[in-house]
């Protein structure tokens, strides 16, 4: 039995009633979130002592699964609040006003947005232009051109800036700001190809708020030692979810067309078969990236390591890659039958979904930074560990 | 050998404000200083200083100050003599 998946199958379900609706019309999918609140499961990472669920990451990620297996937005939502619940248990315990909020998470279920980019820096969330503008016992914040996924349904958001006027682009650090104290005015739309209901509009940000709501530590620990690994592994979580739907599809496809023709496997059973190896490589990678993030949890200079970013940063790459590439076989398996929206082979939804996997943060960022990390990382030529 | 270290942030770490100006236990991502000119400067100092740095070593920390960075070289040193 796994707690966390049983409080999930109504969540499930209800993402699944909706899913083509919220996909057709690029709308939040409001009765999912609502079901996830109703669960309590948007407090799942956070420790008990704090009313939160307890759960591991590896929970989370299953139930990211699950969900990307019938609503891909839904299921992206939940991993991106999750991550920023991450964020606010790693760095957040032992500050006052944290744990009161982590507190608030859990009694009130309030979804958490992000707001980590911003124009100007070329979606380096590594570099701000705003800053934290300090003026006594509250500080005011100005950011621009910053893509919020769900930004107009978040409860609160937490948000990048440099440190202060003076500091240099990458001297980021994080903040909480709650709707009551935020405003966004919508620059940019998101009629996107797909993951369309995470409704991820560009806005200009602003609000003020006490500054013991800002994170003693400094973004870069925040970003490498629980958003980096969090958001890559629940990411390919969702991206898992999505692939293995479709796969699923494709192989009753392809047990449907051996019951017609009984004397002999059709073309597509090979495909499968081929495909089934990828999704297998795709799980390894996922799952052992999580074992690796719980081993380095355990140490910090692990977790601040160059090995452990490789790691991590492969994992996204991997299964953003490997998402594709099985979807693209369930389709040549399922053919016209899987190309068109409206069959039970259908997975064109599945391939627009997983479409935005390389693109959120860019692959090719990504592997310039890995190229930069590996001229110093050796690579790890161990099987085990 | 702090001399060498600061001649060798000046050239890499692409940081905001001279290296002569802050101490040796001075906070260098504070001023700038990105993982991606971290590795620069690492290789720099395995240049300038004919090392190599373990994979142990490749960790934030290792170039947080100017005197992290010298306990790092002393101790290859140290290992390379021992």
């Amino acid at each position: 039995m796994n707690a966390p998946l049983d409080r999930g199958a109504n969540v499930v379900a209800t993402a699944a009633r909706h899913a083509d609706d919220v996909d057709r019309k690029g709308r939040f999918p409001v009765e999912a979130v609502q079901a996830l609140k109703d669960a309590r499961l948007l407090a799942l990472l956070i420790p008990v002592e704090f009313g939160g669920g307890g759960a591991a990451l590896a929970d989370v990620a299953e139930l990211c699964t699950s969900l990307g297996q019938q609503c891909a937005s839904t299921a992206m939502i939940f991993a991106m609040h999750q991550i920023k619940v991450a964020s606010l248990v790693a760095h957040g315990r032992g500050a006052a006003w944290h744990e009161s909020f982590m507190r608030r998470v859990c009694d009130e279920q309030l979804l958490l947005g992000s707001a980590t980019t911003e124009g100007g820096v070329g979606g380096n969330l590594r570099n701000s232009i705003c800053a934290f503008e300090r003026d006594g016992d509250i500080f005011r914040i100005a950011k621009e051109g910053a893509l919020i996924s769900y930004g107009a349904y978040s409860d609160a958001i937490l948000v990048t800036a440099r440190r202060a006027a003076d500091a240099p682009p990458s001297d980021q650090q994080m903040a909480v700001l709650e709707k009551s104290q935020f405003r966004l005015e919508r620059t940019g739309s998101w009629d996107a190809l797909g993951m369309r209901g995470t409704c991820s509009e560009g806005f200009t940000f602003s609000g003020q708020a006490p500054t013991e709501q800002i994170f003693a530590h400094d973004f870069a620990e925040i970003a490498s030692q629980s958003m980096l690994a969090t958001a890559h592994l629940l990411w390919s979580a969702v991206w898992f979810g999505v692939a293995s739907d479709a796969l699923a599809r494709a192989q009753g496809f392809v047990r449907k067309d051996a019951r017609r023709h009984p004397d002999g496997p059709a073309p597509g059973a090979l495909r499968l078969a081929e495909a089934t190896n990828k999704l297998q490589l795709m799980r390894v990678n996922i799952v052992e990236g999580l074992k690796r993030f719980a081993k380095a949890q355990k140490n910090e200079d692990d977790l601040n390591s160059m090995s452990f970013a490789v790691a991590m940063n492969n994992v996204k790459i991997g299964s953003s890659q490997l998402s594709i590439e099985i979807i693209n076989h369930a389709l040549l398996i399922a053919g016209i039958a899987g190309y068109k929206n409206d069959t039970p082979y259908s997975v064109g939804r599945h391939m627009r979904d997983a479409l935005s996997a390389q693109v959120m943060i860019s692959n090719d960022r990504i592997f310039t930074n890995l190229s930069n990390l590996l001229l110093a990382q050796r690579i790890d030529q161990r099987l085990g560990d | 050998m702090f001399d060498t270290i600061r001649r060798l942030v000046d050239e890499q770490g692409r940081l905001s404000v001279a290296a002569a100006t802050i101490g040796d236990d001075a906070d260098l991502y504070a001023t700038g200083l990105t993982s991606f000119a971290a590795v620069q400067l690492m290789l720099a100092l395995e240049e300038t200083f004919d090392v190599e740095f373990p994979d142990r070593m490749l960790n934030r920390r290792s170039f947080s100050s100017i005197a992290a960075i010298a306990n790092c070289l002393q101790e290859i040193k140290a290992e390379e003599a021992a």
